[in-house]
């Protein structure tokens, strides 16, 4: 059933007045003959709503930070927030000395009342001591929680003393869960960081190979990365970092020197993205490598970028020789999965990457969103001149950069980047409504109350989110699939993530459990009757049928 | 696997590694969920409400329903009263619980906002209830946060209405599991004396599938009950961490005698429950009972060699280990390593205690081993690294120490997140220490198994 503005009215009705008028602001159907519809993104979070968005902590120290594997990052605060982003988000790493992978430690200063109330930099210095006395890692990170804030601690200036003590690279990461709206200020405030502190500390001056690219925004969940990096090696390029996914201390510090930077998930990463484009000269590419036809495209413009024959030439090849092997073995999915409809809401990025390969496996999206994206990962970065920034946001600083008077270079000239623009998504993307069907709904922070209205009206066969809502559509016998951790399953990215996300997403329609829900009592009469040999034919009926 | 953990311990003063424990307000949002028709809230920034429902949802596989104050910079600095009224206004009307309770962060506590004073100017419907509870993060742990709630509810609900006590005992069973509370209310029921067991998140933790989502599931325990609890004759807390406080408190409040007894893991602390329950309400333990543990005693007695004179090396929350670890002695099994992230002693209660208790049981087994609260699992790892064990015992985070030192593993307390059905599935009582003898065996013949040579390799054991 299609929705329209009059059912998203009476869902509204519910609210209070000023509730009403605020989330009225964050749903939009789509209608391609309205040129650019607008959203309401990145404000702040009503109370009381059930949102499933996190905090700026969140988004700085578990999605950025975390999965950089030779470092060493240090919790500044009570126990919870170390804990729960301790081996939780799926970012796979592997390093050839494991003494160099510090993944599966929780470090946290475990502050105590007496921290609060005298303050904690002397407990923070001790544990970075210990830590580097411990572990010796290639970096340490210091990530700040909510009372750090509040009581003063200057956790830059404790970072700065242990540099010099230690001759190490320790930064500070002023993460604290109140600043912004979402997890999204954290990505900001880790981009920064490692940013100013990081890239471009290597002392490479050249890359080392002739198609040198970095990966932006790719977190290798459940070892997407490792199957994009695996075709593009087959091709020929050589990944310098992926950003941050299996990523290192040891390789980000020399990203400055890859010819291009292909950027995943544009939300978490896009400020360094376009950082390195201001400071090196290196353009980004808008890829996606969720789905099959997705990942050809972006392997196609990569390779239109470089302009260079034999590259082109390879990638066919290369797509051929993928395509041979995934297709039989996507078929059988096809059919279980053909002419259903999914929900699709996910952070900052899923939401939209993933409704191509749900099309191509013949699930359409009549619903989709993010939990935390901005108004230019809807709509666009054409939009970008027009957001207004906000009080809740207006304190997340941006870092100005200037081109690097040694080492920046136009990696292509300004023409042909002007004509290639025209073609691919160089230093550009377009947003998820534009990709949508007319008559399909976005919702931005989609909460509990709406998640279940939406259901009741649009009744779809699969509901992708995230852990907090899983078992909530599940209850009511409707599949689900977590996009955020895969449902511990993966990769999903690229040619064998889509056999892989295709085997689960059919798995998860074709499981019997879903014939058991109503006991055969609830459908099937008390009194069994039987047929007695009867003259009268008023008494050839079944008792209680 | 932990490649990073070296053999040689230096003292650390700096915090945890790999911590024993978590927070306070994701055990106030679980006790609060043992409340009928409750909604959790949490007075913080959105971010500690997500993670605590996510790992909550992870332990159980459920749904996990709880709302937040969603704190901004501005509401951080100048208090966040008007956040905490807004999101009561929007969640009576959008979600209409029967009782909201509020649990606050290290942010809401640094700040000092006043929970009582904002509740009251809060626009709270007629027959609705607000209750709230202080859970600083930066005390004690997710147990100390499961016992401030509890606490919250006596404080704010339970009330003496008759001059004599009525013939029921109130239960307060722990930061236990659902299936955990229907065993313990199972026992109750066959003694055949009415209790009230709060908070009870069986049928809100452990809801049937029907093909329809119930936000507020058909457990929980009643508003009504838990103001019945002021007349009941007597309290049993079980667990001294989880439950004591509540206990004491309504015992001063109602002047409802209160006895903390252990988690009735094993054999002893269920006898201790029912032998409690016995003498105070002047009743026979039913045949049923007596067949139980019989049949305990028979099983342990018939698998004795699996386990008898075997290292091991537990960790958990207090009121778990100090069950367990009576528990394992009772096997004839040596707890060399015990180890509790939450820091002993209660808030304004006696320091220690974990310690002691469990230094005690050891002593009167004739044993020594390592004992420590406030303890991580990096040091428990380094312990283990130096005096080797032949058995691990605690939630999923053990499961790396286990791989990385090859040890049989045994998934027990809070959280499990890497299997399935253990929320259904007591460890209390005689029924949950047959499982217990189950699971302990299974690790042990498991890697006996995986360990022998063909000629070796037994078809009986």
């Amino acid at each position: 059933m299609a929705i329209n503005e009059k059912m998203i009215e009476e869902i509204l009705n519910k609210y209070p007045a000023k509730v009403k008028r605020n989330r009225k602001k964050h749903i939009v159907i789509r209608d391609s003959a309205r040129e650019n519809q607008e959203i309401e993104a990145n404000t702040r979070t009503i109370p009381g709503i059930v949102t499933n968005r996190g905090c700026a902590f969140a988004g700085c120290k578990g999605v950025v930070l975390g999965p950089l594997k030779d470092m060493v990052h240090i919790v500044h605060g009570p126990i919870g927030c170390a804990y729960y982003s301790w081996l939780t988000r799926r970012n796979k790493a592997k390093t050839d000395d494991p003494k160099k992978n510090f993944l599966a430690y929780c470090v946290s200063t475990d502050m105590q009342e007496s921290d609060i109330v005298f303050g904690g930099e002397k407990k923070l210095a001790r544990m970075i001591d210990e830590v580097v006395e411990i572990f010796k890692p290639n970096a340490i990170t210091i990530s700040a929680t909510c009372p750090v804030g509040l009581i003063g601690d200057d956790i830059q200036a404790v970072a700065k003393a242990a540099r010099a003590k230690h001759g190490l690279n320790i930064t500070a990461y002023s993460c604290e869960g109140y600043k912004g709206v979402s997890q999204s200020a954290g990505h900001h405030i880790a981009n920064n960081g490692l940013m100013e502190n990081i890239v471009g500390e290597g002392d490479w001056e050249e890359p080392p190979s002739k198609y040198t690219i970095n990966i932006l925004g790719e977190y290798n969940i459940g070892g997407d990365s490792w199957e994009v990096e695996r075709v593009l090696n087959e091709i020929g390029y050589e990944v310098q970092v992926v950003m941050t996914g299996n990523g290192s201390y040891e390789k980000l510090k020399n990203a400055h020197v890859a010819q291009l930077n292909l950027v995943q998930c544009h939300r978490s990463i896009n400020y360094i993205a376009d950082m390195l484009e201001k400071k090196y000269g290196t353009p980004w590419l808008k890829v996606n490598f969720i789905g099959i036809r997705a990942t050809i495209e972006s392997l196609r413009n990569m390779a239109l970028y470089f302009g260079d024959e034999a590259l082109i030439k390879r990638t066919e090849e290369v797509i051929e020789k993928e395509l041979a092997e995934i297709e039989p073995q996507l078929e059988p999915y096809k059919k279980i999965c053909s002419g259903k409809t999914a929900f699709c809401f996910v952070g900052g990025s899923r939401g939209h990457h993933y409704q191509g390969l749900y099309e191509e496996l013949g699930i359409t999206t009549v619903l989709a969103g993010y939990e935390f994206a901005h108004r230019d990962d809807y709509e666009g970065r054409d939009v970008l001149p027009h957001i207004k920034s906000d009080a809740d946001s207006k304190n997340i600083p941006d870092l100005h950069v200037t081109p690097d008077e040694r080492r920046y270079r136009l990696k292509i000239p300004v023409e042909r980047m002007e004509e290639l623009q025209k073609k691919i998504p160089l230093s550009n993307y377009k947003g998820m409504i534009k990709d949508m069907m007319d008559g399909s709904i976005v919702v931005d922070d989609l909460n509990h109350y709406e998640t279940e209205e939406f259901i009741r009206i649009l009744k779809p066969d699969i509901f992708s989110s995230g852990i907090k809502d899983k078992y909530i559509p599940q209850k009511m016998g409707i599949p689900t699939k977590q996009l955020h951790n895969y449902d511990y399953s993966g990769p999903y990215a690229g040619f064998r993530g889509a056999i892989n996300f295709a085997r689960d997403v059919a798995m998860g329609f074709a499981t019997p459990t879903w014939n058991f829900i109503v006991p055969p009592w609830k459908d099937k009469p008390l009194l069994e009757g039987s047929i007695e040999q009867c003259s009268d034919d008023t008494c050839v009926e079944e008792v209680g049928a | 696997m932990l490649d990073c953990t070296p053999k040689k311990i230096i003292k650390r003063t700096g915090g945890m590694i790999n911590p024993a424990k978590t927070c306070q307000p994701i055990g106030a949002m679980y006790a609060a969920l043992g409340i009928h028709n409750c909604l959790p809230h949490s007075h913080g920034s959105q971010g500690c409400c997500a993670y605590h429902r996510s790992h909550l949802t992870r332990h159980f596989r459920e749904p996990v329903m709880a709302t937040t104050s969603s704190f901004t910079e501005g509401a951080s600095v100048f208090g966040g009263g008007g956040n905490l009224k807004t999101a009561i206004k929007n969640v009576f009307a959008i979600y209409d619980p029967d009782i909201m309770a509020v649990h606050t962060t290290c942010l809401s506590e640094t700040i000092g906002d006043d929970i009582p004073t904002i509740i009251k100017g809060a626009e709270v419907p007629e027959g609705k209830l607000v209750i709230h509870a202080n859970t600083p993060s930066y005390q004690g742990s997710h147990i100390t946060g499961f016992s401030n709630m509890v606490k919250g509810m006596v404080a704010y609900l339970a009330e003496a209405t008759t001059d004599e006590k009525k013939e029921q005992v109130n239960i307060i069973p722990g930061f236990v599991n659902p299936g955990d509370m229907r065993e313990i209310k199972r026992l109750a029921g066959k003694m055949g004396i009415r209790f009230i067991m709060f908070p009870d998140t069986s049928g809100v933790l452990d809801s049937p599938m029907t093909g329809k989502f119930e936000m507020f599931p058909a457990g929980g325990a009643k508003v009504e009950d838990i103001r019945d609890s002021g007349n009941s004759k007597l309290t049993i807390a079980l667990g001294y961490y989880a439950s004591s406080d509540a206990a004491h408190l309504l015992e001063r409040n109602c002047r409802v005698p209160a006895i903390t007894l252990k988690t009735p893991i094993g054999i002893k602390a269920t006898d201790e429950l029912l032998m409690t329950l016995r003498s105070k309400f002047v009743q026979e333990i039913p045949y049923e009972l007596e067949e139980e543990r019989g049949q305990l005693v028979d099983v342990i007695t018939d698998n004795h060699h699996h386990f008898y004179g075997k290292k091991v090396a537990l960790f958990g929350d207090p009121d778990i280990l100090t069950g367990l670890t009576e528990f394992v002695l009772s096997l004839g099994m040596r707890p060399v390593h015990v180890l509790t992230g939450t820091p002993s002693g209660t808030l304004g209660g006696p320091q220690g205690i974990f310690e002691k208790e469990i230094k005690e049981m050891l002593a009167a087994a004739g044993l020594e081993g390592r004992v420590k609260a406030a303890g991580d699992l990096f040091e428990l790892h380094q312990w283990i690294k130096n005096e080797p064990v032949d058995l691990l015992m605690g939630n999923t985070y053990g499961k790396y120490i286990a791989r990385a030192e090859d040890l049989p593993f045994v998934r027990v307390g809070f959280p499990i997140l890497d299997r399935g059905v253990h929320p259904y599935m007591p460890i209390v009582g005689y029924r949950g220490a047959m499982r217990l003898v189950e699971m302990i065996s299974s690790a042990l013949l498991d890697r006996q198994d995986r360990d022998a040579a063909d000629e070796d390799f037994e078809l009986v054991m």
